[in-house]
């Protein structure tokens, strides 16, 4: 088991490997299909102008993204009426859906890796190795377990998407995740998918 | 008649975050499967430990509590306008106490009600008169990964050499298997339909999913190709997350409906392994969970 800090460096990420378990600690944030969206029109194609404070995040984004990670999860959160937000569930979403993002995404912030679920396409692949950066696959569904690796919430932007959809500010300490796409071209899903389908080719004309 | 909002609200945590004992059994039985020190293996043990954390802090099993989907079962008397009432305020008490997260989101606006209540068909809730008088409410919790996954074919496929029979349903489903990967949150479980209209053959490829885990259809054919199903899933290696292993489906209920000359639809749809689903029985006064 590796353990990596975020912000992370470049040596970091090409030493790790398809297959690699690593514990993540330190701030990053959540985002998702909204946030891609955002990040994308606003700041990276440009096509819609910012609005109310939109650049005062962006501001704040690319100094804690700088070396760090998007989380593509939409929590549970409690103390939403206090502010004293806590992460009661917060496993991760399903990656692929920011597809046509998050290789542009990695690139502008200078991520170094996403985390999420169920791997992510060729050109996010591409991504990982031009920024470079790697996909961490945490495990779906272990909500509860991965909430009790976010030790604090630093604070939340953009709540009018939502609880699920905003960005989460968070701190963690040992959160568990493995390595399955790096930035050496290595992608575990592909092998999968590769594999599965001479299986599935072999059954049909059973 | 009885109010049952506390008894709903009840409901709603023990499902969302208590895995059914059918669903735990097969999931520690496909640990002991997989390889020691595989990823497969390691994310299977997360899970359980995942499982076990969740039942003890009543905290959500997964963060997406998903669309709640309720059949109520009632004898003759009950108003399903007022029982309409009672399960909509338990489900904004729970998502209040965190039980759910807020899910509701018009599509038209992009606003997230905050409430898990949509317009009239969010929660989704259907309603059966039954005779007795035993009232039950099912409730099943369907995550949004996995709902993007399931399919639905119209047979023949040429693309799948798959007929209008038994052999090309199976070709259908093997195909739904692959093309979902990981992403449906593996091992999954697989509700099929063969039949209906395009509306009400999804629906019914929901429904089976509320019947117990290794509960086989009465007819022997159907039967014996949800295990063909099962054993053939599992052959492709796709494995627990698609890390590649040996559980990519824990089970296969199979449905069959009428359909119309002209047609033959297919529907799968996924259940990721957090299989959220759980009954409550009104018996006078008495209020039973399973």
């Amino acid at each position: 088991m590796k353990q990596i800090t975020t912000p992370i460096s470049d040596d970091v990420i090409h030493d790790l490997k398809v297959g690699d378990a690593v514990e993540l600690t330190g701030m990053m944030v959540t985002g998702r299909d909204a946030v891609h969206k955002w990040m994308m029109e606003t700041f990276i194609k440009k096509t819609r102008a910012p609005q109310g404070d939109d650049l005062q995040v962006y501001e704040e984004l690319k100094k804690i993204l700088n070396g760090s990670v998007i989380y593509h999860c939409g929590p549970v959160v409690s103390g939403l009426d206090t502010k004293e937000y806590k992460f009661v569930a917060a496993g991760p979403t399903t990656s692929i859906r920011e597809e046509p993002y998050q290789a542009d995404v990695m690139k502008h912030f200078n991520l170094k890796g996403v985390i999420g679920k169920g791997g992510m396409g060729a050109k996010t692949l591409k991504g990982c190795q031009e920024t470079p950066a790697v996909y961490f696959h945490a495990i779906g569904g272990a909500a509860s377990y991965i909430a009790q690796t976010v030790v604090k919430v630093h604070g939340v932007y953009k709540m009018e998407f939502g609880v699920p959809e905003a960005i989460w500010v968070i701190e963690v300490k040992d959160f568990p995740v493995v390595v399955t796409m790096d930035s050496h071209g290595g992608s575990q899903h592909a092998v999968v998918e590769e594999a599965s389908k001479k299986v599935l080719d072999d059954l049909l004309v059973r | 008649m009885r109010d049952l909002t506390n008894e709903i609200l009840e409901l709603i945590r023990r499902t969302s975050s208590s895995l059914p004992p059918d669903v735990e059994k097969r999931l520690r039985e496909a640990v002991e499967k997989e390889e020691p020190g595989s990823a497969a293996r390691g994310a299977l043990e997360t899970i359980l430990k995942n499982v076990d954390l969740s039942r003890q802090q009543s905290t959500p099993i997964c963060q997406d509590t998903g669309t709640p989907i309720f059949y109520v079962h009632y004898p003759v008397g009950w108003s399903t306008r007022q029982l309409k009432e009672q399960i909509r305020s338990a489900m904004a008490e729970a998502t209040k106490r965190s039980y759910m997260r807020p899910n509701a989101v018009d599509a038209i606006y992009d606003k997230n009600t905050g409430n898990n209540l949509g317009g009239d068909d969010f929660p989704y809730i259907h309603f059966e008169e039954v005779e007795g008088d035993e009232l039950t409410i099912e409730l099943m919790l369907k995550g949004g990964g996995c709902e993007n996954v399931g399919r639905q074919y119209s047979l023949p496929d040429s693309g799948l050499g798959a007929g209008r029979d038994l052999a090309g349903v199976r070709k259908a489903v093997l195909d739904a298997v692959h093309k979902a990967q990981g992403q449906g949150c593996a091992p999954g479980i697989l509700g099929v339909a063969i039949g209906g209209d395009r509306g009400s053959s999804y629906i019914k490829s929901k429904e089976v999913l509320f019947s117990e885990i290794g509960a086989r259809n009465p007819d022997p054919k159907l039967a014996e190709l949800e295990e063909r199903l099962t054993k053939e899933a599992n052959e492709m290696g796709i494995g627990p997350m698609g890390f590649g292993g040996k559980t990519t489906v824990l089970d296969t209920k199979i449905v069959g409906l009428s359909r119309l000359p002209a047609s033959y639809f297919v529907s799968v749809s996924y259940m990721c392994w957090a299989y959220r689903r759980r009954k409550m029985t009104v018996k006078g006064e008495e209020v039973i969970y399973d």
